[in-house]
Order: structure tokens, then C-alpha cells, then sequence
């Protein structure tokens, strides 16, 4: 019979596969420019973060962000990374995202879960060098259904400056 | 050295700018020699620096410059650089100190630049006076309504005068807040653009290429509910006025269509802000009369100050600063300026409103960095294509120059030849 630490330790290692599925499945479709797709992996009302790199961990609503979009402008967003006016997108870059350290942890009132995760993300271009960025996920998730969701979705920089990577024109 | 970049001519309202004076070495090194150590150079905001003994480091012109409040109440601009040896002596973005000690041979000084202490100083003997070797200061540092801006040459004239017409549009922009005060907010968008200085300066103020490089941002207010119908041939919503300001400062001047956090309420700030918005807009009219009032609340500019400082009144307000490292990168700080009597929901509302357009992850900035890189990497074909055009609206005087006209953007090349061009 099992006893409690082993069953313990299953229940997290479960918990871990399924953050790890779902932040996986995100990078898969990100790659690959399915938005629409990649959207359905949030919440209806999710929002998403890319904070300034010298206030990594500040407040969008008293700190001016990269990234600060409610459900509304991410719709948006997505509708204007599938544009060919997307100029700084078109044609589309290729990226490639490594995702790994992920650790979920329990949630808050807003949230049934914190899944955090370090990535790194190529991005490359025909005529460009290959920038790379390079932080990490700190995602609040929530179970819809059954299914884990991201409702809020905040990719933190490492770098002190944006620098070399020039602009935050794709989805981190 | 070529001798002549710029071709005007007349005859043909042509106005031709040589595109070696963006990739060639020898241009930005006379630039650095004629350009960013003779005219007023934007060092920070004095709201960066609030408290006795604040401080922010940062690349001014290449220089490292510690800008700072000493404990005298003193703000100063101060080269971060070791007077002993030469090495940083404040590595820090940011903070509050008394003293800023050098990691290298303990070298300390004080907020005022000073110097405070010298480790082992008896081995220098009877003679070491402390007195000459303080911080070196760039000989003048002065301020325009909390705008501070350095001076390399001694001789300049004062920035008061220097400033000449930009002052009335710094104004314009001031009279956002019942005290006239404005200050920078949390957060720095710092990024590389891997072109020249000078293609910021013509972009931030172009506002022919809105239409076909930011549709996707014209798209996005249009879903959004904002009017961004045209009349039959024009470029914009709304056609403004470009304008010279004096010593190569300029600015557009347009009528509004896009939303302002000020007062102009669109639909992208949610129904909820509507009766704030209009309660800004009373405050305006009570205290600047109607007419300023609506110059205020309804009305856009994107002002230069030569050379290399841009504030952006539109969607949100952000100051711009840009150094060039290469002929072919420039390194670009901004930051959101708003009044200083914001309530938490109107600066909220203005930090959302200034993403809608602005910064490295906003919904049009992204597209101007990728023009400007696709334009410098167009120059390699210079030998056999080696001018740009900026002859828009040449038939037209100056005072009839429309903001998708590119007459504004001549007043700065005309500035920049005059400088460059001289014995």
C-alpha cells in the first residue's frame, strides 16, 4: 500500500505534468503562429504582462510596462499579429521557446494556481541577427471545466534593458 | 569628409538628403564634435530626483553622467567617472545616497561630487589637495520647468534662449496639471534601434507614413469605436500643421481624432472614465479659459528639440531620448510623463492608453523600429541609390506645411546642415 509521502509526491508530479502540458502545448502553438489556438489555452478574461526591464516586478497601473494588455487589447493584439501590416511580424519571425523549471505552487482569490517556469526564446529573421530573450513565466492558473487556464500571463525579463532585443513585437 | 549632404533644390521643390549622413563614421564623430557637445543635451526630469540625495545614472552623448540631488538640495549633473583611475564610480540605475564610493581603490565621494575620502591618502604626501579631484561637472547643467539639459560647451548660449518656440509647446504640454507640474513615471522602456539617430528624429514627427505603417494601430482603434474615417485623399483622420520652432526645433499641431488620457475620452478607456474625463475637461476650461482648454485637452504634438529629444503628446505623453553608439545603432529610452495630481485611476488610464500606440511593445512603435531598420540596411545600396527624399509640400511656404507634409522635418535637416556644413 502506498503511504502518504509517495502519494503525496504523485499528486504533485501529476500537478507538475499538467502545468508542464499546458505551458508546452502554449510554446508549440506560439512557434507556430496558431493564435487563435493559443488563445483558447486562456481564459476568456485573461490578461497579459511584459514588465519594464528596470521594474521587473512592478504594478502596470502605476508602472509604465512593455506589454500591458486586458482581455480587449490581447484580443487585438492577436488580431493585429495576423495581419501582413504587422510590418515588425511580416513575415512572420521564427521563434523557438525553451521552457523548463516549471514549478506550480498554490494560488491566491485570483487564482487556483501560480505555474512558474523559466524560458528562452529565439527569435530569428531573414535579415537580422537572432535575438534571444531570456526569463521567466509567471502565470496564474485557474481549472475551467476540469482544464488548467491561464488567466493571467506575465513573461519577466532578465535583461536590465531591452537592449539588443529591440522590440517585444510577438507574444513572449 | 564630403562637404555637402543636403540638396535643395528650389527650382524643382526638391530637398535631397546624401545617405552617407547615416552610415558614415566620420559624420556621427563630427556630429559628437558639432552637434551633442555644443547644443543642449536632455539629461532627466527633476522628478527622477525628488528626494535630498537621489540619483539616476544614465548615457547622456556617450557620457556617463550621473545625474543627482545632493544632500544641499542641488541638482547636478556629475561624469560618473573616477577622477583617480577612471573606472564607474556609481554603478547603481537608481537609488538615495550620501556618498558614492569607486570599487576599484575605494575612492569616496559625496552627493555633490565632492571628494570625501581617499583610502591610504598619507602616501600621496603633503601636497594632495582633495579640492582637484571632485567629480568633473560638464560645464553648464541648466532647466527648463524640470526639464534638465547639459551643455559641454561653456560658451553656449543660455537654454532658456536656446529652447526659443519649444517653450510654449512644453507649456501647452504643462498645462495638463492644475500646478503645472508634471513628473516621470515608474518604468523605463530602454531598447537598441539598429539605425541611425536622425531616422528617429524625421519619424517621431512623420506623419505621412501613420497611414501605411500603423494600420494595424488605425485597425485597432477602429475596433475599438474610435473614427478613423478619412476625407477622400488625405493621410489622416484629422490633417494638423507642421511647425518651426526656432534653433531646429520642432513640433506637429494637430487636431485630435485618437484619444487623450487629458481630456478626450474614447471608447478604449471603458464607459466608466467618461464622467472623469469630462470633470478633467471642466477643471481645464476653469482654470486656461475655453480656447486653451481645448488646445490642451483636443489637440496633439510631437515636439523635437534639437537634437536628440523628443516629447510626444498624443496618445498618452512620453519623453523620448535617443544617443547614437554607431552611425548605424542608437540606443532609446522613454518614459511616461503624466500630472503630478493624478488621481491612481487616471494615471492607470493613462499608462493603458500610452500602450495603445507607444513603446517597444505597443501596437505601432514595433513597426516604426522595423522601418527604420529596413531604411538602414536600403542605405548599403548607396553608391547606386544614394539620396532621400524629403521634398513633401517643398511648393508650399513653411506656414502652410501640413503635418504629412515634410516641411518640419526640413527645419531639422536645414539646422543639421548648418552645423555640419560650416567652415
Amino acid at each position: 500500500m502506498m503511504n502518504a509521502t509517495q502519494s503525496a509526491l504523485e499528486a504533485d508530479m501529476a500537478l507538475r505534468f499538467e502545468a508542464e502540458a499546458l505551458l508546452f502545448r502554449e510554446a508549440e502553438l506560439l512557434d507556430a503562429w496558431q493564435l487563435d489556438e493559443w488563445r483558447e489555452l486562456l481564459t476568456q478574461d485573461a490578461s497579459y504582462y511584459v514588465p519594464p526591464n528596470d521594474k521587473p516586478f512592478g504594478d502596470h497601473a502605476n508602472t509604465l510596462f512593455i506589454v500591458a494588455d486586458d482581455h480587449v487589447r490581447l484580443k487585438e493584439r492577436i488580431i493585429r499579429l495576423k495581419d501582413p501590416a504587422c510590418h515588425s511580424e511580416f513575415p512572420p519571425s521564427r521563434t523557438r521557446r525553451i521552457i523548463s523549471n516549471v514549478r506550480v505552487s498554490s494560488g491566491d482569490a485570483e487564482c487556483d494556481y501560480t505555474v512558474r517556469a523559466n524560458f528562452t526564446i529565439y527569435r530569428n529573421r531573414r535579415g537580422s541577427d537572432i535575438r534571444i530573450f531570456t526569463g521567466e513565466y509567471i502565470n496564474k492558473v485557474k481549472r475551467v471545466n476540469g482544464a488548467m487556464k491561464i488567466h493571467e500571463r506575465r513573461a519577466v525579463l532578465d535583461a536590465e534593458e531591452l537592449g539588443a532585443m529591440g522590440s517585444v513585437s510577438f507574444i513572449l | 569628409m564630403k562637404a555637402q549632404f543636403i540638396f535643395e533644390e528650389r527650382e524643382n521643390d526638391r530637398f535631397l538628403v546624401d545617405r552617407a549622413a547615416f552610415f558614415s563614421d566620420d559624420v556621427l564623430k563630427r556630429e559628437f564634435e558639432r552637434i551633442f557637445h555644443t547644443c543642449w543635451i536632455y539629461v532627466g526630469h527633476a522628478s527622477e530626483i525628488r528626494n535630498l540625495g537621489d540619483f539616476q545614472t544614465r548615457n547622456v552623448a556617450g557620457y556617463p553622467i550621473l545625474f543627482a540631488r545632493g544632500s544641499d538640495g542641488e541638482i547636478r549633473a556629475m561624469i560618473n567617472v573616477c577622477p583617480h583611475r577612471g573606472a564607474i564610480v556609481c554603478r547603481e540605475r537608481e537609488g538615495n545616497a550620501r556618498s558614492f564610493h569607486c570599487m576599484y581603490h575605494g575612492w569616496a565621494f559625496n552627493n555633490d561630487g565632492t571628494l570625501r575620502g581617499v583610502p591610504g591618502q598619507e602616501a600621496y604626501g603633503p601636497k594632495f589637495d582633495k579640492a582637484r579631484y571632485a567629480l568633473t561637472q560638464p560645464p553648464r547643467l541648466e532647466s527648463y520647468r524640470d526639464f534638465y539639459f547639459l551643455n559641454f560647451d561653456r560658451n553656449a548660449v543660455d537654454l532658456h534662449s536656446y529652447l526659443a518656440g519649444a517653450k510654449d509647446y512644453i507649456d501647452l504640454i504643462l498645462d495638463q496639471s492644475p500646478s503645472g507640474q508634471m513628473e516621470i513615471i515608474s518604468g523605463k522602456q530602454e531598447y537598441d534601434i539598429k539605425a541611425n539617430w536622425k531616422l528617429l528624429v524625421e519619424n517621431s514627427v512623420d506623419d505621412y507614413h501613420i497611414l501605411i505603417t500603423h494600420k494595424t494601430w488605425i485597425n485597432y482603434m477602429a475596433n475599438s469605436g474610435v473614427n478613423m474615417s478619412r476625407k477622400p485623399g488625405e493621410m489622416l483622420p484629422k490633417i494638423g500643421k507642421g511647425v518651426e520652432l526656432g534653433n531646429g526645433h520642432l513640433t506637429t499641431d494637430n487636431p485630435n481624432y485618437r484619444g487623450r488620457p487629458v481630456a478626450a475620452w474614447i471608447s478604449v478607456y471603458g464607459e466608466e472614465a467618461k464622467e472623469d474625463i469630462a470633470n478633467i475637461r471642466a477643471e481645464l476650461a476653469s482654470r486656461l479659459g475655453e480656447a486653451r482648454a481645448e488646445r490642451v485637452a483636443n489637440t496633439n504634438r510631437n515636439l523635437v528639440i534639437f537634437p536628440n529629444l523628443v516629447i510626444n503628446d498624443g496618445s498618452s505623453v512620453t519623453v523620448r531620448n535617443f544617443t547614437p553608439v554607431t552611425p548605424s545603432l542608437m540606443k532609446v529610452t522613454s518614459w511616461a510623463l503624466g500630472p503630478v495630481e493624478e488621481t491612481a485611476d487616471q494615471r492607470a488610464r493613462r499608462l493603458h492608453a500610452f500602450l495603445t500606440f507607444y513603446g517597444p511593445g505597443g501596437f505601432a512603435t514595433p513597426d516604426d523600429i522595423a522601418a527604420l531598420e529596413s531604411a538602414q540596411q536600403g542605405y548599403s545600396a548607396y553608391r547606386m541609390a544614394p539620396f532621400n527624399d524629403i521634398s513633401r509640400g517643398m511648393h508650399k511656404p513653411m506656414a502652410g506645411q501640413f503635418d504629412t507634409d515634410e516641411g518640419h522635418i526640413r527645419v531639422f535637416w536645414r539646422r543639421w546642415r548648418e552645423i555640419m556644413e560650416a567652415e
